[in-house]
Formats: structure tokens, C-alpha cells, sequence
């Protein structure tokens, strides 16, 4: 295969006069380069290998959206009054004039009536901070399922997690700016579950809102949050997840010619870049498509603030379902008067449940590197099925999150599918539990069931259609072997087996040694070992 | 009725299409005489029209409404009394196809009307003979006219948004019950609707929520109903759940499926 | 826990030289398939042939032209569509077709930068080696070797008293930061303010939002009037922060549905009774009143509550019933608050009984 050490790029290659445009760039790069040494980083960046598969880019759709959102949202505070101080309204929206609103909402409805590209700003904003969580999210989930949070990328793991909580903040104060009826009521929600906190609770409310809800304060603070600190955040921590990704080089899946030692795919230059530029138009596109066709968020439908009227059907946008959701499951009457200070189970438990999983993701990566045991680096990415327990703990997961999520809109589950919102809550209850425990029984089965219909055909090939009659007058399907590129991937994977406790020199088992070869039992007792090439010789001999 | 060509051999009476002439002519004569008897009866003074509506709506009741509601609209075990209902009750329920309830139970569905406008109008008019209560709207408060769209939004938003969803697209209630969608209802049922509280919807009575203020909510609502949706398709106007939901399916869905393309070999 | 349990420890496969790392618990088979290597180039057809190579570059190039048309597009457009002060379709048009001008122009580049990346660029895949992620040996022995001069220059371990005020100062230098907080609320302490509310004894009830008084009378059954205190309109400050606080439910039942608890008898008139709006779950307004069941839900959570028994809680996360406001009638006929609420309104807070 070719190497990297191809021509430089740009030289001239005849040897005419170079034009006048050529000359330039010689010179242009002369001259920064003589400022800042760039053609080292050139030489290390420019023909880096990066790995092609549908699946890499989907942290590249959360980068290129959170870029159209820095620039919708660059446009947007031109406009935007982050104070809540009464005004009347007196643009063009007629069911409003007149109205008493804050400054906030009516910034909204202006950019929203009254300027032109203003209401597709807002929607172009709205829309991709949706897609951004969303994409996060299904990155996310392709780093767990094929195992890329492993060493050396577990920190990187810890700055994507980050990442995954901040855009959730970044969309929760961003949708609270307009101060109108839907994301009040939001606010509202986060001041009960404040002061439900004990202890802490009733000051920590006070401090945030500046006062007694709502108060004066609460849009400027979320604003300074908004465009300030929460971005600069976002935008250094993109900074080291994409260095790390750089020094630790992309995964890349099993294929012929790929290995531990190296990266097998496109240079940077010119056919990654062109790729990724020209995503980059397409991300942006379909987000302005969208925005141009589909309303999001219509402010002037919902009305101003106020602690008096409310929609039926008020939920958050779809990142914070999960936390509506669990505040939904909660059985009645959950709130105790302890020791002089009200206990309110019904918030304190969802909390602490958010949290809990939350960590769990976070740590993952660490959990699993400690039952393994596995110290070394891993760079070729699983195949989920090759990892059954942790994709079926995947499943289990997504499965308690999607049950969270599905509670947040219990009410209009209830008014579409014509039920009792009671039942709905009963059903995903039960869910709650039962569902994360089925789904993990039935991911991992599948898992086995695939690998083993991997091994058989990396052993005996695959069905080809052909019946054939044998002299002897038997029927046979023939079976079309696989060449070495094919079978490669189905046999390249590597299996775990449990950890044999031994007692120690003291001949004493340790507590830990135990609880650590449990877990390797429950994790790596069912498995299917991969095809050797002494079973695929014996096999080749039908 | 004429034979068009002359026959050969039969005429006249003995022709074989005189039997089927004859009686066209009988039918004819017949329903022409019909139709000219009873013309005249539309053609009635008003009060004489009233009474005869009033019977007529007592008819009517008795055949459609009276199992459950009672031959005196006291009542039954299977359906409340009508006392005091009113006639703009009465308009409500029956003109938007709730009356006669399908199944007996706290929620009456919207389904097609069984009965024409003067029919309803009879029944209507029969209930108010009975006992006065609530009167159909007058005009001036269902065309919109001179009403004010900022009060008449934000008394919609306090009174009626927690349960029929700030867009008027409808809303759960309790034990499988819910508050209908209101887009696409006449001004006078919407205008019925709060004075006569149906079913479990509180009643919102004219000092409650006077006449003017009742128009003012209409004309909200109506100008909800004709105002084009300014940032696109409204998905059902249930806010962030279908957003969300169009998120997930529509807008990654046509991502990933360009990052597949994207990321293919070349042919 | 030990490695001596595991498996021998397994050369790194990543690069032969540095030290092995243990493979824990990993499968290692001795005859494990070996990698094939790459397989066979395919050429794609703009490889072999010329002319699908020139067509496809003049493809790409009418699309870079649409994006062009479409930029120019969005920009007449901005023109042809003004908004139109009122007209709601106007601005519908607008924000269409700038929109979609727009995404044409960056649908068009992307694809078109896309297609040229895969069909016309250099095709085949290219290798680069990994290095092992840990610095060489000789580099990591001159790093910690800096570090070892640094501190021996410096007598950061040597010298223990310096070294640990140091830590203590840095430690505490953010504290004055954190008081500074302080002022994001007033000195006021929250907690009586979260007890009160604007109700008192003799103040009306009136219609939210116009303020205007309600007469008993008006109250007939199955009403439900949405109510704030008279005053609410004429606060110069902190109306919101009232309100939220002092809205009110006004319903009218049948008394004989009504089960009274001993000490409320007084509380409703007629039948007529007022509960605070304000869910005691997490503060949303409990609004939807169901004439007939008495039910009422509120819609962030779903928790009921239970007219006929002073709204109690029958379903849903909430653990208290709302509080009651006790009401009379003055002597205009028009309905008035007896006194405050007897217990704080909304959400629990951890003060609340204390």
C-alpha cells in the first residue's frame, strides 16, 4: 500500500515561471511561517490518516451544529434584551399589544415579527441546539457500543460526558431567555425542585432568582451563563476532546490491513477536509431547511410569563425530558416532616436517581477497565455484538433513559393513543424497572446469537442458494466460503474469560478478588471465542 | 308522455307504452299535488313557526332523548336532568354531534351530527319552553367585530389554555378523559361551550366571563384559526415533545442517512 | 488486587519496545487467525475512464453554481419578501424563502464538495503508523528529571512549612469570591417571606387580570374563577412575585359534596370554596378543574387533587394538599379572605414547619 510520503503539496511541479497567484502563496507562507513555525504543524497535520466510517461523524455533526449555533446566535444577541423589566408590548404581533411582558419577550417578538431573517435566526438557533444534544447523544452511544472509551481515550470519555451535560445547560438557559409561558414554568419547576433540596434549598433558590420567584434577575443571569461562561466551557473543552483525538489518533473497525499499529484510511489533506467541509454545508443546510419549513418554539402562542395561566402539554425541550419524566414516576405522597425539616422524597429521589446515572455513564469506562483488568491500548473498535454484556448494559441503559424520557410526555401519550394519563404512569412505572432488565436479556442474547452465526459462517461460509443433488441422491445446500478479507473481520475480535480466583500467599481469597472474578463471571462466562485458524483448517476440509 | 315515431300496427290507447304513460301520469299528478299542499306551510308567520317548533322539538326529544334524560327532562339514572340547561346547551351538545352520546360515560366525543339546523333549533326551543336557563348568543358577540385580541388572548390563557393547550390543540384530563381541540368550532358552540360548562368543563357564566369578554376570546381563537402558522409546519402545535420527536426521526434520520453516503466508496 | 492471577502479561501489540502491559483477563489464543492484509485496489469508474471523470467534474460544477444562484437567491429574496407590519403571511414568506435559498446554497456546496471528495480526489486508502501513547523511555526519564531539578531548586519538598502555607493561602484565596455571592439576593432571610402572602383579613377576591371584585352571587355551580387579591394590579413592585404566591381557585360545589374537616366549617360559603393555585409539588398552577368528578390536575406532573376533600392529594408526585384560603362574604355581597393562608403556599421548602 502507499505510504504517506508523497509529494508536497503545492510545489510547482513544471518548471515554467509560477503565476502570479503561486507567487503569492509563496510568499504568504514564507512569511507566516516565519512568524510562526507553521510548517511543523503542517508536516503533522496535514497528511494525518483518518479512518472512514459513517459512524466517526457523528461527533462531527454536534461540532458543525454547535458552529451554526454560535453563528445564529452571534445574530440573535444583536437583537436580544436579556432584562425582565415590564414594558407594553407595541410591535406588530396584534394579540399581544398592549400586553405587559418583559423586555425579554419582547426582543423575542420583534426578532420574531419585525425583523427580517429574525424569526429564521430563532429557528435556525432553536433547531440546531436540538440537533447538537441529539447528535451528542448518538456519538455518545457509537463510542460506548463499540468500545472506544477505552485506554488511552478514557479521559476523553470524561471531557465528551462533560461536553454531553454542558450543551444540556447551554439548552436549558438558552430556551428560558424569552421569558414567555412555556420555559417560565420551566424556571418554575427548577425553583420547586431547588428548594426542595434540604438544608440548602430555600437559599440556594433565593441566590439564583435574586429574590423571591421570579423576580428581576433570573433571563440577565441565564444570559451571562448563555453566551459567556457556558460557551467558553463548550468551546475550550472541544479544544482538548479534538487534541486527544488527534494524539491518540481515531479508532478504526477491524478490516484487512488494519491493526492495532496502525490507521488505515484518508489524509487530511485534501480528501478528509473536502469531506468534512462539505458536511459541514450539509449539516448547516439541513438545518436551515428545516428552520425554513417547520415552526419551533412559537413564543407569541404561549404568551408572557406570568404564575397564573399554563398550557396543557408543558414539557421541556426533549434533552431535559429525562428529569420532567422522572419527577412524573414518582408515587403520591413522598414527603416527610423529619427532625424539624421537610424531607421531599418526591424531588430528592429523582435527583439522585439523574445523578446517579449520570455518574454511572461517566465511570463506565473505569468500571470496565477494572474488571478486565486490560491495560493495554485499544484502537481497532468493537463490533457491539462482540462485546455482549456491555452492549446488553448499553440497552439496559438507553432503555432506563428512553422510560425516563417516554414519562415526560405521559399526557399527551394519554390523549394520542386515547388512554388514562394514569395508566400511562402505572405502565411506565413498571417499566422503569422491568424494561432496562428485559432489554439487557434480550440484547445479549442477540449478541450471542449473531456471534455465533459469525462463527459459522467464518467456519463453513455462507448460505449460497445452491441445492445441490448429490449421486448418493442427498440434497445439500452449498455453502460459498468466505475469502481471507471477508472472514477477517468476523474472526478478528478477541473474547474475555473470567477471572480464576487464586488464594494468595497468605491463602486467603480477598474480598475484592472475589467480587472482581463475580463480575467477570457475569460479564464473560457466555461467550463465543472467535474462529482459530486450526477450526477454520479443520473446517475447510469438507 | 308521447310515442316519438309513429307505429306501424298499435295507437293510442292500445299502444304497449300507454300502461307505462298512465301511470307516470298518476305519479305525477299525485306528488305534484303533494308538493303544492304542503309549500305553503314554510311560508308561516314566526310565532306560528315558534309553537310549531316547540312541538316539534318535543317530538324530537321524545323519540331521541327522553330514554336517558327523561319525558320531563327530570332526569335519569343514565343521564342528568335538563332543567335550567338552556337552550344554548342544548345547541352545544346536539350541533356538534356530542348528543345523542354513543355510551353513557363522562366524555362526549365530537361525532357527526344526527340532526339538521332546524331540528336543532326545535330541540333547542323545546328545552327553553321547559324551563328557562342559558339563550343561544346574540350576533354582535360571534362576528369579531370591534373585539379586542390582546384581553381575549390573555383571558384564553388563564381560563381556557391549562386544559385545551395554548394553541386550542386540546389536552389531557384525569381517568382517560380530555379537553378536545378547538380549532375549526363555530364561534357560537365556543361561545355555548363557556356559558353552559359541557360535560366536566367548569362554567364560565356571563359574570364570570361577560358577553364582550366571551366575544373577545372568540376573535383570539378565530384569529388563531386563519393567522398562517409564521415559522412553518406547527407539527400538531404540541411544542417540544414533536419537535423533538421530528429532531430524532426527520432531521438526524436525513443526517446519519448523508454520513452514510458521504462516508461510501465511490462507485 | 494482584496481576499475579491474570495472564501472563502480553507483549503490547501497539510497538514492541516499551514496556508490556498486562492483558488482564483477555483470551490470547496461540493460533488466532493472522490479518490478511489489504485486499485488492478496486478502481472507481472516474479512475478508468476519462469522459465519467470530466462529466462528473462538470456536475460538480453546475452544483457550485446553484449554491452561487441560491446565496443570490436569499438575498433578492430578503428584498421581494419585506415583512409587512401585521401580515402574518409576509413573514411566513420571508423567513421560507430566505430559508430555503440559503440551505440550497449550502446543500448545493456541500454535496457538490462531498461528490468531489469521493469521486474525483485521490481514492485509495492511505496507512500511518500508531505510536504507543506514552512518551519514550528516554523523554519520560528527562521529564521526571525536570521535575527533580525544579524541586531541588526550588526546596518545594524540603521545605515543609513553606510549602504548606502556600497550599493553605491558595486554598483559601477563593473564599472572599465566594462570599461575594451573598448579594445575588437581598439581605431580607426568604423564609418568612415564603410564609405570607398578599392575602389578609377583608381583602377581596377579584377576577385575574382585571382586578375587578366578585360578588357570591356570581359563583353558581360549577363555576371555576380564576382569582387574585385586590391590590395585586396596583403593586408598583414585585406583582409576579405575589402572584405567585396569591393566586387563587375559586369553585362553587353542591355543600353536601363537600367533606368538611373539624375547624374549616367556616371556611367556604355556600359551597363555595377557595384553594391556593399553586401545586404544592414544584409551583406550577393546578388549574384544570373537572366540573363533575371535583378533580382537579395540574398539568406538569399530573398530580390530582381532590376538591371534595379539601384537595387532597389522589394520584401523582405531590404529597400535600393545597392549601385553603378561608373566604366569607362582606357585607356588599362581594367574597373576601378571612385571613392569610394557615400554611405556606407552593413547593416544600426545607423551613417549612419550623
Amino acid at each position: 500500500m502507499t505510504s504517506t510520503a508523497t509529494p508536497p503539496v503545492g510545489a510547482p511541479q513544471t518548471p515554467e515561471e509560477p503565476g502570479k497567484g503561486m507567487r503569492f502563496v509563496s510568499w504568504a507562507s514564507n512569511y507566516i511561517d516565519e512568524r510562526t513555525s507553521v510548517s511543523g504543524f503542517v508536516k503533522f497535520i496535514g497528511r494525518k490518516i483518518f479512518p472512514n466510517h459513517w459512524s466517526f461523524m457523528l461527533g462531527e455533526v454536534a461540532l458543525y451544529s454547535f458552529v451554526v449555533i454560535l453563528l445564529s446566535g452571534t445574530f440573535l444577541t444583536l437583537f436580544f434584551q436579556a432584562a425582565m423589566t415590564p414594558v407594553h408590548y407595541d410591535g406588530s404581533y396584534a394579540p399581544l399589544k398592549g400586553v405587559e411582558m418583559s423586555a425579554a419577550m419582547a426582543s423575542t417578538l420583534d426578532i420574531s415579527f419585525d425583523i427580517r431573517g429574525g424569526l429564521l435566526m430563532r429557528q435556525v438557533h432553536h433547531w440546531a441546539a436540538l440537533v447538537f444534544v441529539a447528535s451528542i447523544g448518538l456519538h455518545m452511544l457509537r463510542i460506548f457500543f463499540t468500545g472506544a472509551f477505552r485506554k488511552p481515550r478514557e479521559v476523553n470519555w470524561i471531557v465528551g460526558f462533560l461536553l454531553f451535560v454542558l450543551a444540556m445547560a447551554e439548552g436549558f438557559t438558552g430556551y428560558s431567555l424569552p421569558d414567555d409561558l412555556l420555559s417560565g414554568n420551566g424556571l418554575r419547576i427548577i425553583d420547586g425542585m431547588v428548594k426542595g433540596v434540604p438544608f440548602i434549598g430555600t437559599w440556594i433558590s433565593y441566590l439564583l432568582f435574586g429574590g423571591e420567584f421570579p423576580g428581576e434577575d433570573i433571563v440577565g443571569r441565564l444570559y451571562m451563563l448563555h453566551i459567556m461562561l457556558l460557551p467558553a466551557l463548550v468551546i475550550g473543552l472541544i479544544a482538548v476532546h479534538l487534541v486527544l483525538m488527534v494524539v491518540n489518533k481515531h479508532t478504526q473497525f477491524a478490516a484487512p490491513g488494519a491493526t492495532q499499529k496502525n490507521v488505515v484510511g484518508s489524509p487530511i489533506l485534501p480528501v478528509f477536509a473536502g469531506k468534512a467541509a462539505g458536511f459541514f454545508f450539509l449539516v448547516f443546510g439541513v438545518i436551515v431547511l428545516v428552520a425554513s419549513f417547520v415552526s419551533i418554539n412559537p413564543v407569541w402562542v404561549y404568551g408572557p410569563y406570568d404564575p397564573s395561566p399554563i398550557s396543557a402539554g408543558t414539557q421541556p425541550d426533549w434533552y431535559i425530558g429525562f428529569a420532567d419524566g422522572m419527577l412524573r414516576l414518582i408515587p403520591p405522597g413522598w414527603e416527610f416532616e423529619l427532625w424539624g425539616g421537610t424531607w421531599s422524597f418526591n424531588i430528592i429521589v429523582p435527583i439522585i436517581i439523574l445523578v446517579l446515572f449520570l455518574v454511572v455513564v461517566a465511570f463506565y469506562p473505569f468500571i470496565e477497565a477494572w474488571v478486565t483488568g486490560d491495560k493495554r491500548e485499544h484502537h481497532i473498535a468493537d463490533r457491539p455484538r462482540n462485546a455482549p454484556t456491555r452492549t446488553a448494559i448499553g440497552a439496559a441503559g438507553v432503555t432506563f433513559y428512553a422510560v425516563m424520557w417516554a414519562a415526560a410526555s405521559s399526557d399527551i401519550i394519554a390523549t394520542h393513543f386515547r388512554l388514562a394519563v394514569e395508566h400511562v404512569t402505572y405502565t411506565l412505572q413498571a417499566l422503569l424497572i422491568l424494561g432496562p432488565i428485559i432489554a439487557y436479556f434480550v440484547a445479549k442474547r442477540i449478541c450471542i446469537g449473531l456471534q455465533k452465526k459469525d462463527r459459522e459462517i467464518a467456519l463453513h461460509g455462507f448460505e449460497s442458494g445452491r441445492i445441490v443433488r448429490m449421486p448418493s441422491g442427498e440434497y445439500i445446500e452449498v455453502h460459498q466460503p468466505l475469502d481471507a478479507y471477508e472472514r477477517w473481520r468476523l474472526v478478528s475480535y478477541e473474547s474475555y474469560q473470567p477471572l480464576m480466583v487464586r488464594p494468595n500467599a497468605k491463602g486467603k481469597i480477598g474480598f475484592w478478588q472475589n467480587f472482581r472474578a463475580s463480575i467477570s463471571r457475569w460479564f464473560y462466562e457466555d461467550r463465543i471465542e472467535p474462529a482459530t485458524q486450526k477450526e477454520l483448517d479443520e473446517g475447510s476440509h469438507h | 308522455m308521447t310515442n316519438e315515431q309513429p307505429k306501424r300496427r298499435k295507437r293510442g290507447r292500445r299502444h304497449p307504452l300507454a300502461m307505462v304513460a298512465l301511470i307516470a301520469l298518476g305519479l305525477a299528478g299525485t306528488g305534484g299535488a303533494y308538493a303544492l299542499a304542503t309549500v305553503p306551510a314554510g311560508a308561516e308567520t314566526t310565532s306560528a313557526v315558534s309553537s310549531d317548533l316547540v312541538a316539534q322539538g318535543e317530538a324530537l326529544f321524545a323519540a331521541n332523548c327522553a330514554t336517558c334524560h327523561g319525558l320531563a327532562l327530570e332526569g335519569t339514572e343514565d343521564g342528568p336532568s335538563l332543567i335550567g340547561v338552556g337552550a344554548a346547551s342544548v345547541d352545544f351538545q346536539v350541533g356538534t354531534g356530542r348528543m345523542p352520546l354513543a355510551m353513557s360515560g363522562p366524555q362526549a366525543e365530537v361525532k357527526p351530527v344526527q340532526f339538521t339546523t332546524e331540528q336543532i333549533r326545535a330541540l333547542a326551543e323545546y328545552v327553553a319552553s321547559v324551563s328557562p336557563g342559558p339563550a343561544i348568543p346574540d350576533e354582535e358577540y360571534l362576528t369579531g367585530e370591534g373585539a379586542d385580541l390582546a384581553i381575549g388572548g390573555e383571558l384564553f390563557r388563564i381560563n381556557c389554555a391549562m386544559c385545551h393547550n395554548v394553541a386550542g390543540a386540546g389536552g389531557a384530563l384525569t381517568e382517560g378523559k380530555y379537553a378536545p381541540p378547538i380549532m375549526g368550532v363555530s364561534a357560537a358552540h365556543i361561545y355555548e361551550a363557556m356559558l353552559t360548562g359541557p360535560q366536566n368543563m367548569p362554567v364560565f357564566n356571563d359574570d364570570n366571563i361577560s358577553p364582550e369578554d366571551k366575544a373577545n376570546v372568540i376573535a383570539y381563537l378565530k384569529y388563531l384559526e386563519t393567522t398562517p402558522s409564521v415559522g412553518g409546519a406547527s407539527l400538531g402545535s404540541l411544542g417540544p415533545v414533536s419537535e423533538g420527536l421530528f429532531v430524532w426521526i426527520a432531521a438526524l434520520g436525513l443526517i446519519v442517512g448523508i454520513t452514510i453516503w458521504l462516508t461510501a466508496k465511490s462507485n | 488486587m494482584t496481576d499475579q492471577h491474570e495472564h501472563a502479561a502480553v507483549s503490547n501489540r501497539a510497538h514492541p519496545e516499551a514496556p508490556a502491559r498486562s492483558s488482564g483477563i483477555a483470551v490470547i489464543p496461540t493460533d488466532a487467525v493472522a490479518n490478511p492484509g489489504f485486499p485488492p485496489e478496486r478502481p472507481r469508474v472516474t479512475d478508468l475512464d476519462p469522459k465519467v471523470e470530466k462529466a462528473q467534474e462538470r456536475r460538480i460544477i453546475a452544483l457550485f453554481f446553484v449554491s452561487i444562484i441560491g446565496s443570490i437567491a436569499a438575498i433578492v429574496f430578503y428584498i421581494v419578501f419585506p415583512i409587512i407590519p401585521g401580515d402574518m403571511q409576509s413573514v411566513r414568506n420571508n423567513t421560507m424563502f430566505v430559508g430555503a435559498a440559503i440551505a440550497l446554497a449550502l446543500l448545493a456546496v456541500g454535496v457538490g464538495v462531498v461528490h468531489w471528495s469521493k469521486a474525483l480526489m485521490h481514492g485509495h486508502d492511505l496507512v500511518e503508523e500508531r505510536h504507543e501513547t506514552r512518551g519514550s523511555e528516554p523523554t519520560r526519564e528527562r521529564a521526571a528529571e525536570i521535575f527533580t531539578e525544579a524541586n531541588e531548586e526550588s526546596g518545594f519538598t524540603r521545605r515543609r512549612l513553606l510549602r504548606n502555607t502556600l497550599i493553605t493561602a491558595a486554598v483559601v484565596s477563593p473564599l472572599p469570591g465566594i462570599v461575594l455571592l451573598r448579594d445575588l439576593a437581598p439581605i431580607a432571610d426568604p423564609v418568612p417571606l415564603l410564609k405570607h402572602t398578599m392575602w389578609a383579613k377583608g381583602t377581596r377576591l377579584t377576577r385575574d387580570p382585571s382586578g375587578t371584585p366578585i360578588r357570591a352571587a356570581d359563583v353558581t355551580l360549577g363555576s371555576a374563577f380564576h382569582v387574585i387579591p385586590e391590590g395585586l394590579n396596583e403593586l408598583e413592585h414585585g406583582k409576579l412575585e405575589e402572584k405567585a404566591k396569591a393566586a387563587v381557585l375559586l369553585m362553587r360545589l353542591k355543600p353536601e359534596d363537600l367533606h368538611v374537616t373539624p375547624g374549616r366549617e367556616t371556611w367556604g360559603f355556600d359551597g363555595i370554596v377557595a384553594y391556593s393555585k399553586i401545586c404544592t409539588h414544584v409551583g406550577c398552577p393546578v388549574a384544570l378543574y373537572e366540573q363533575q368528578t371535583h378533580h382537579l390536575l395540574c398539568p406538569c406532573h399530573q398530580s390530582q387533587f381532590d376538591i371534595t376533600h379539601e384537595a387532597r392529594v389522589i394520584f401523582g408526585p405531590a404529597k400535600r394538599a393545597l392549601p385553603q384560603l378561608p373566604i366569607a362574604v362582606d357585607d356588599e355581597g362581594y367574597l373576601v379572605a378571612q385571613s392569610d393562608f394557615t400554611e405556606p403556599v407552593g413547593p416544600s421548602f426545607w423551613e417549612r414547619v419550623l
